[in-house]
């Protein structure tokens, strides 16, 4: 009976050690004022800050470093007028955009519109997210600016991509699209 | 024996009307799905079209912005074309030349075109001058017959009604080897309890006093000796778990806090493919690798509403409603399903950040994703199996600087830095830097 008791307190001991460590909490630190910023910390909560947060969106009209200001509205007369746009990057290095576009178009688009471009990405496959067209179709008459304009506003199921590449970035793509499409209308 | 005879007989019984269920069941299910089928074949050739090709066509040109059943960018679609002929006496000609050329059909001022397109906040729907009519036939049967074959798999209910009545018998087993279990436990005290009164009856002495000898433990005391080594063996074996455990102090190795709205890296990067920086973007340019903002889950969550039976079905085993998380990300992004707009209410995402340097270590991710080209498992372990994210490695110093020592840097078509290249591995003789030796354990690199 004795010997019960102890194996029983010993348990205990065992399962009260094991329980302090809680997966879901961050572990105890030595000198946590070497560890907590003093500053306030990204995605914070702060309370006198609107909203709450600590991120905030930019001051209206401010423009991001490496984002130029569009001029075509996101209407459809805006489309139609950055359908006579053409990319604004160097012709000469080529090369190095479509490699940069390739590399980011594997990242963004790649996942819906498909390696080709004939909007059989992974999530088509796998029935996730239907209807995506193949850049070769001829009613909709891709251009390097209409492919521009829909990165920079999103269109109908899609997101603006504005948030996630600058605008060298998304020309890149662009004419990474229209290779795509050269190559499926080949 | 005559009570075990009844417990068979009870057990035949039962396995019996077990039997004849399912018997039943099956062929009910049986008989449902030829009915199904003929009915939406019927459909099918009351529209003049094929349901299977339109359904390809359809997922293929009109998914993108309608659905069946539900009001996307464009309206839902199911028995459009009875549903057109009625309420607005629309006959199919109608739609071919909609669907071929509907911005057409809006400049020649028809009043329905005009009245669709305004209602759905003039998003121009692309014409499809390419589909022919024999298409268009075959769509419209499948919209006609979707919504049949949708109410079909919705009304069998062979999978969840099985999965229960398995659950039940489980329970049932389980209770009856509880039971069992009770009753040989019940039979082995009372076996115990008559044998010892047996033997007091006949004069046995049942506790029986164990020889008086040296307890062991103070045997054990006597001996200096043993009692040194023992000590030793104790202090070294204290102190080794000791020096480990402060050693863990401030390494949140294995941190894996509970985030508010529940995201699967298991789904998303393994099962869905989707690359690490489609939503950690910045880690391409900047020195954190950021929490995607809610616009980017919209990306595709704009037209994932909800999950796919198989993957809520999955999320079942970790607790999770996946359909409900979704609704939680439209909440806080301020998304209303019903008119497709945003509310512009957001609310803000408590994330708990889970991977955290202080602030007197300087970590850079562009530098190591971008430049150095390290691929993001390295360091996060293998994200794409983890359903909840956790920390995978130590971010310890030593952990740094072992991957620094180790890491060879790729110096080939760098012509910039050819020189020093060339000069340093002249000073450490090597072929191939590591990062180590290109100044990687500087203080002054991660620390100022």
């Amino acid at each position: 009976m004795n010997s019960l008791k102890k194996i029983g307190i010993l348990l205990g001991l065992v399962v009260f050690v094991v329980s302090c460590q809680d997966k879901s909490k961050p572990n105890y630190q030595y000198m946590p004022n070497m560890y907590e910023p003093v500053g306030y910390e990204t995605y914070e909560k702060v309370d006198f800050l609107p909203g709450q947060m600590e991120a905030m969106l930019p001051v209206e009209n401010s423009i991001p470093r490496g984002w130029m200001p569009y001029q075509y509205e996101n209407t459809i007369e805006g489309k139609e007028m950055a359908r006579l746009m053409s990319s604004p990057l160097d012709s000469l290095q080529k090369e190095e955009n479509l490699l940069k576009g390739g590399e980011l178009y594997n990242i963004y688009c790649m996942i819906c519109h498909g390696p080709q471009g004939k909007g059989q990405g992974t999530l088509v496959k796998r029935e996730k997210i239907l209807g995506v067209p193949s850049y070769a179709d001829a009613a909709r008459n891709v251009t390097v600016g209409t492919t521009f304009h829909t990165i920079q506003y999103g269109l109908n199921s899609m997101g603006s991509y504005a948030s996630q590449m600058n605008t060298e970035e998304m020309w890149q793509v662009s004419e990474y699209v229209m290779k795509l499409k050269q190559d499926l209308t080949k | 024996m005559k009570k075990v005879t009844y417990r068979n007989r009870i057990s035949k019984v039962l396995g019996f009307s077990i039997l004849v269920f399912l018997f039943t069941s099956n062929s009910l299910l049986a008989q449902a799905e030829p009915v199904a089928d003929a009915s939406v074949e019927q459909v099918a050739e009351a529209s003049g079209g094929d349901a299977a090709a339109g359904k390809s066509l359809f997922n293929q040109n009109c998914a993108a912005c309608h659905s069946l059943n539900r009001k996307m960018t464009g309206p839902a679609l199911a028995n459009v074309e009875s549903r057109l002929a009625e309420d607005e006496g629309l006959d199919r000609q109608w739609l071919y030349a909609w669907i071929k050329n509907s911005p057409g059909m809006i400049k020649s001022g028809d009043a329905y075109a005009n009245k669709i397109y305004n209602e759905y906040n003039k998003a121009a729907m692309t014409a499809f001058p390419t589909l022919s009519n024999t298409d268009i036939d075959n769509i419209l049967a499948y919209t006609a017959a979707g919504p049949v074959a949708a109410t079909t798999t919705a009304t069998l209910p062979g999978d969840p009604v099985q999965a229960k009545s398995t659950g039940i018998s489980n329970e049932i087993i389980l209770g009856a080897l509880a039971l069992v279990f009770a009753l040989l436990v019940f039979m082995l005290i009372s076996v115990n309890k008559t044998l010892r009164r047996v033997m007091q009856a006949n004069g046995v002495d049942v506790e029986k006093e164990s020889p008086k000898g040296l307890p062991i433990w103070k045997a054990f005391a006597k001996n200096q000796f043993l009692v040194l080594v023992t000590t030793i063996f104790l202090l070294l074996g204290s102190a080794y778990f000791a020096y480990g455990w402060m050693m863990q102090v401030g390494v949140d190795q294995g941190y894996e806090p509970i985030q508010p709205i529940h995201y699967s890296h298991r789904i998303h990067a393994g099962d869905n493919k989707i690359e690490c920086k489609y939503c950690h973007s910045s880690a391409r340019k900047s020195k954190t690798s950021g929490i995607p903002s809610l616009n980017v889950c919209m990306n595709c969550h704009k037209s994932i509403y909800q999950v796919a039976d198989a993957t809520l079905a999955e999320g079942k085993q970790y607790g999770i409603d996946y359909n409900e998380e979704i609704q939680k990300l439209y909440s806080a992004v301020g998304w209303d399903e019903e008119n497709q707009k945003y509310t512009g209410e957001t609310k803000a995402v408590e994330w708990v950040r889970v991977h955290n340097l202080p602030d007197f270590a300087y970590f850079n991710h562009s530098q190591h994703v971008e430049v150095g080209e390290i691929a993001c498992q390295t360091c996060h372990g293998p994200v794409e199996e983890m359903e909840i994210m956790s920390q995978y490695s130590p971010l310890t110093m030593g952990w740094c600087v072992n991957c620094h020592r180790e890491t060879e840097v790729k110096v080939e078509g760098n012509e910039y830095y050819a020189k020093i290249h060339e000069e340093l591995s002249k000073k450490y003789g090597v072929e191939t830097l590591t990062a180590a030796q290109m100044g990687g354990l500087e203080c002054g690199k991660c620390h100022y």
